[in-house]
């Protein structure tokens, strides 16, 4: 098994969220819509006579997340016609982009756990949130290229149903001319979780910049990884790889643990066929998300030509130098660098600082705690340290409550814990005395009286103590 | 008159298809001569040297032209109007035969 | 016939209450239901009753300031939408679209006050130059019955020719206003691409496409292009370029300053002899009005039917990719013979292993007609040319034999991939009757001084003052 390599490389379509569609004024929402075909116009219904012209909004983002992902922006780009036949593409062709795309050449760095050529991973995985924290340190790296980022439309949305006994298939154009983003990578990806820890990445950069919701349950992020496996020996890793003369995509998954299932199913499935000495057979596939199988899709006969070519309807782009530093310039600061600063300035753990940055509105309202710790008489009670650890240790509601309302709560909570401990045996002591019928019921074995000591205690001190402590101090004074 | 270029049943075939353009066995025949007519005159343009010449695809001399992110209430159509010339539609869907689910 | 009037007296007329907008849709009506079984120009003719009413409204709103074409009964090609209206670009493909939204140029036009009275017969889809490939059955030339109308914009020449409509709005995707102008003794002009915005009007080939006026003579042409033409945000091919007054500009010109040249390709082998004397006698009259007159020389036209014939069926291959018969109109099944072979000659031209050979090499011969056109427009400033090779066709010649119907647009097809405007004007006859037109093609955006010229000519020749005897008759 351990000959054997896997190649993955993944396409990521990504539905922007501007307010109206790619190449018309109709609203952009069909995840919402009330109604099917309530947003259409002539353009995005493909009515007779009707011309597109481009959202600049989207390729602005497009060229964002272009830059975002490393991406060199070529000073000129166009969209071209993609020609093909199905009845939810109203025009007979897709506007997309061929052979000049918004942006090229990109990569992103993923912790990557994969260190040779097999399909086991090591990394950290935390059992109570089940989550996936790669060996901290980014020591282990590692730089997935990005073939290209272009701009295209999406098309309508079918449905299928019976109706009066007959099968039919019915069309929404809602979802037509909607603003697609689809990022290309090459073929640099060699384990089921470092595709998912690529599609995370994605996705947390693309949520950083306020382009889509990229929610894979309403397909505004789809997910098609194309899966091939090498015979040959990755000796050294950095050392290329011969890549197999097939591959297989995937359609169909809306989960990055369904592309991980979906990867892992489909390599297994390569290498029990390579094992045999036969070759996968060239395919798209779905996943059967219920079975946990992928499934062979029937096979287009005609092989695909889609006779792009540029379109005339729309004006090429160039742009100037400073048009692309500008759009640079408005990019957010991205959760990379956004993990070196918070380990810089709040010397926080890397472990906690990836956690932080994890959404950027968790990573925002770290900050905002912090401000008000800076400018409160808080300051010196709380730490940032603090204040990460009751971020990503308690469940805390950051939209009910505000930063400010969180630092009194851990300011509080720290007070209970540092109480005297003289006071804290005086009152004990107190206690015990005053109590002796509750003494003596703990030491004839109704144990169940500590709490209610407890609370005597904590009555004493005014809440300003921890209960778990007084519950060890007085368990230990009674057994004395 | 005849023509040097000949289309194969095969190649009209093929072509049809991709055209997504139904054609019966007979007009395929009287295809592959026709076709055949229009490419002879076209293919007078190999004698020219386009060696370097970068090919122009519209004459707009125009570059950027872009629409502001906003909505064109105006313009949107009512279900009612969008579906108004679909031969069928049920419950503001427009209906075709049911095709394979390819996705 | 009131009719026979230009637009400026029109407007004047009727400014002057000495005939009102009624009158003239009543002879045009009258005109139509006697003339049109006998050509065919119509595939959609509004009902008179309701256009009756509006020429009521027109004739209480009218004011000094009102546009000249207001209260004017006006056609277009069946290629515009019109929102409530049958669309049906001569093809059964369409049948039952009612449009759904208004073209600009529809629009502008309403806008402007100007009434619709019809929608007009057409080679399908703009597929054709003789009118014979429609759905609705040809176009007669109101000359000679028997023999076609031209096209694509047949219907419109046609009408216009025959005093059925003021003005019309055609489209010229390699010759489709030109040459049924040419053909119908009218005047019509392919605009320089993006002076008038494309938005609603069915596309053929996008990045040939023009939206251009139809009339009697250049300056109703020039008065209708000021409504028409300018900025529209639904056309992002649409030229932002200033509009500037064609009609009030229509004398200034100096013609002694202004060369008019004549590419010697365009008169060899292939040219009607009849059209060709015609053309040089109107070279010379342009001549004793004070214009310099040169020959030139212009040997990549000989390609120009090669590129035109590759990039328009590419382009249109995909432009009827939308219809699929789903959101309107029929299946695919019902393209004429020889919309299928355009958009096969266009999906192969597209298809992988061919596109460099054809798509590609076409577009870079496109590059070279750009550099042709700059170089002679370094020796002149307008050229003059024939439209078409021969008169008029007789009925069902061209659809015997396909290849004839693509040899129509010879002079024609080379403007289109430039961008260039070309102006069609009437400059004789035949022996046997049969109107001849020639065109004045210049730089981008000079339709002015191509106005000037044709007016120039216009207001020293008098064919275009003739009309078919058809309607005297009537």
């Amino acid at each position: 098994m351990n000959n054997y390599v896997p190649i993955i490389g993944l396409e990521i379509h990504v539905e922007l969220k501007t307010k109206s569609k790619m190449f018309c004024g109709c609203k952009n929402d069909p995840f919402h819509a009330p109604k099917p075909n309530m947003y259409t116009c002539p353009v995005c219904l493909g009515l007779p006579g009707a011309l597109p012209v481009a959202n600049k909004k989207a390729i602005e983002w497009t060229i964002k997340l272009g830059l975002a992902l490393g991406c060199e922006i070529p000073l000129f780009s166009k969209f071209d016609r993609k020609n093909y036949f199905y009845p939810d593409l109203p025009k007979g062709y897709q506007i997309s982009q061929y052979d000049q795309p918004l942006a090229v050449n990109g990569f992103l760095v993923i912790p990557s756990v994969v260190e040779e050529s097999n399909l086991s991973v090591s990394g950290v995985r935390d059992p109570s949130t089940r989550r996936f924290t790669p060996s901290v340190g980014m020591t282990n790296k590692k730089r997935i290229r990005i073939t290209r980022v272009h701009l295209e439309e999406d098309t309508g949305k079918l449905l299928h149903a019976t109706v009066q006994g007959k099968k039919i298939s019915l069309i929404d154009f809602n979802r037509s001319g909607v603003p697609l983003v689809e990022i290309v990578t090459e073929p640099d990806i060699h384990s089921s979780e470092e595709a998912k820890a690529f599609l995370k990445k994605l996705h947390q950069i693309v949520r950083y910049l306020d382009i889509s919701d990229a929610e894979m349950e309403k397909g505004s992020m789809r997910l098609e990884p194309n899966i091939s496996v090498s015979g040959r020996r990755l000796a050294v890793s950095g050392k290329r790889i011969e890549l197999p003369n097939y591959k297989v995509e995937v359609k169909n998954i809306n989960s990055f643990n369904f592309v991980k299932k979906a990867i892992d199913f489909e390599v297994n499935r390569h290498i029990e066929l390579l094992d045999r000495g036969e070759t996968p057979i060239q395919e798209t596939r779905g996943w059967d998300e219920k079975k946990g199988v992928t499934y062979s899709q029937r096979i287009k006969e005609e092989a695909h030509d889609y006779r792009y070519f540029p379109d005339p309807d729309l004006p090429p782009m160039r742009w100037e130098k400073s048009q692309i530093t500008n759009l640079k310039s408005q990019i957010p600061e991205l959760p990379d660098e956004k993990i070196i600063r918070f380990v810089n300035t709040y010397q926080l753990p890397e472990v906690d600082a990836i956690r932080l940055t994890e959404n950027k509105e968790l990573a925002d309202y770290f900050e905002k705690c912090i401000k008000y710790q800076v400018s409160s008489i808080k300051k010196n009670e709380v730490s940032a340290k603090d204040t990460a650890n009751w971020l990503l240790n308690k469940k805390i509601h950051i939209v009910k409550i505000s930063p400010e309302e969180l630092i009194k709560q851990i300011a509080q909570a720290k007070r209970k814990v540092t109480v005297d401990p003289g006071l804290l045996q005086q009152v004990l002591q107190e206690v015990l005395l005053q109590n002796s019928k509750a003494v003596a019921d703990y030491k004839a074995g109704k144990t169940g009286v500590l709490m209610f000591l407890v609370g005597q205690c904590m009555k004493e001190l005014k809440g300003k103590a921890d209960a778990q402590e007084i519950c060890a101090k007085l368990e230990e004074t009674l057994k004395t | 008159m005849k023509n040097k270029t000949t289309f194969s049943a095969a190649d009209v075939h093929h072509i049809a298809q991709l055209a997504n353009i139904p054609v019966t066995e007979a007009e395929e025949k009287k295809l592959e001569t026709e076709l055949g007519f229009i490419i002879d005159l076209v293919n007078q343009l190999q004698e020219v040297d386009t060696t370097g010449v970068e090919p122009t695809h519209q004459v707009t001399g125009q570059i950027n032209v872009f629409r502001e992110d906003e909505v064109d209430e105006e313009r949107m159509l009512v279900q009612e109007e969008a579906l108004r010339n679909a031969k069928n539609t049920h419950d503001g869907y427009f209906v075709v035969d049911a095709i394979f689910e390819e996705e | 016939m009131l009719l026979d009037k230009t637009i400026a007296e029109l407007a004047k007329g009727l400014r002057n209450k000495e005939f009102t907008s009624v009158d003239l849709i009543e002879e045009c009506y009258q005109t139509i239901n006697q003339v049109n079984p006998k050509i065919n120009a119509f595939i959609t003719l509004i009902k008179k009753p309701d256009v009756l009413k509006i020429a009521l409204q027109r004739d209480a709103q009218r004011t000094s300031s009102s546009s000249p074409l207001h209260g004017l009964p006006f056609i277009l090609k069946d290629t515009y939408n019109t929102k409530g209206i049958l669309t049906s670009a001569a093809s059964h493909v369409l049948n039952g679209h009612i449009s759904q939204y208004n073209a600009t140029v529809y629009q502008k036009l309403l806008d402007a006050g100007a009434i619709l009275i019809g929608k007009m017969n057409m080679d399908a889809w703009g597929h054709g130059a003789t009118n014979e490939n429609t759905d609705y059955k040809p176009v007669k030339n109101p000359y000679d019955t028997s023999r076609v109308a031209g096209g694509s914009s047949g219907g419109n020449a046609a009408a216009i020719a025959a005093r059925m409509a003021v003005f019309g709005i055609g489209e010229d995707t390699g010759g489709s206003i030109r040459n049924p102008a040419s053909w119908n003794n009218i005047t019509g002009l392919k605009v320089t691409y993006g002076r008038v915005s494309r938005y609603g009007c069915i596309a053929y080939a996008s990045s040939f496409d023009t939206v251009g006026p139809m009339g009697k003579t250049v300056e109703d042409c020039a008065l209708v292009l000021e409504t028409i033409a300018g900025k529209d945000p639904y056309d992002a091919t649409n030229s932002p370029h200033p509009v500037p007054p064609y009609f009030e500009e229509l004398l200034n010109i100096s013609s002694k300053d202004t060369v008019i040249g004549l590419p010697k390709e365009c008169f060899s082998e292939g040219l009607d002899l009849e059209i060709k004397k015609s053309t040089e006698v109107a070279a010379k009259e342009l001549e004793s009005l004070g214009f310099r007159i040169k020959e030139i020389s212009m040997p990549m036209l000989t390609y120009g039917l090669a590129v035109y014939y590759l990039i328009a069926p590419s382009e249109t291959s995909s432009n009827l990719g939308r219809y699929d018969g789903i959101r309107y109109g029929l299946g695919r099944e019902y393209f004429t013979p020889e919309t299928r072979r355009r958009i096969m000659v266009g999906t192969y031209a597209l298809s992988a292993g061919y596109y460099d050979a054809y798509y590609k090499k076409a577009q870079q011969g496109r590059t070279l007609f750009i550099k042709e056109y700059e170089k002679a427009f370094t020796q002149c400033d307008v050229l003059l040319m024939p439209v078409t090779p021969h008169p008029p066709t007789r009925l069902g010649k061209a659809v015997d034999d396909p290849m004839q119907n693509l040899l129509i647009d010879v002079y024609t097809v080379t403007q289109n991939p430039v961008g260039v405007p070309s102006l069609a004007l009437p400059c004789g006859f035949t022996a046997t009757g049969l109107p001849i037109g020639m065109q004045l093609v210049g730089k981008m955006f000079t339709e002015s001084l191509l106005f000037q010229v044709g007016h120039a000519y216009q207001q020293v020749t008098d064919w275009h003052k003739r009309k078919p005897n058809l309607i005297e008759a009537a």
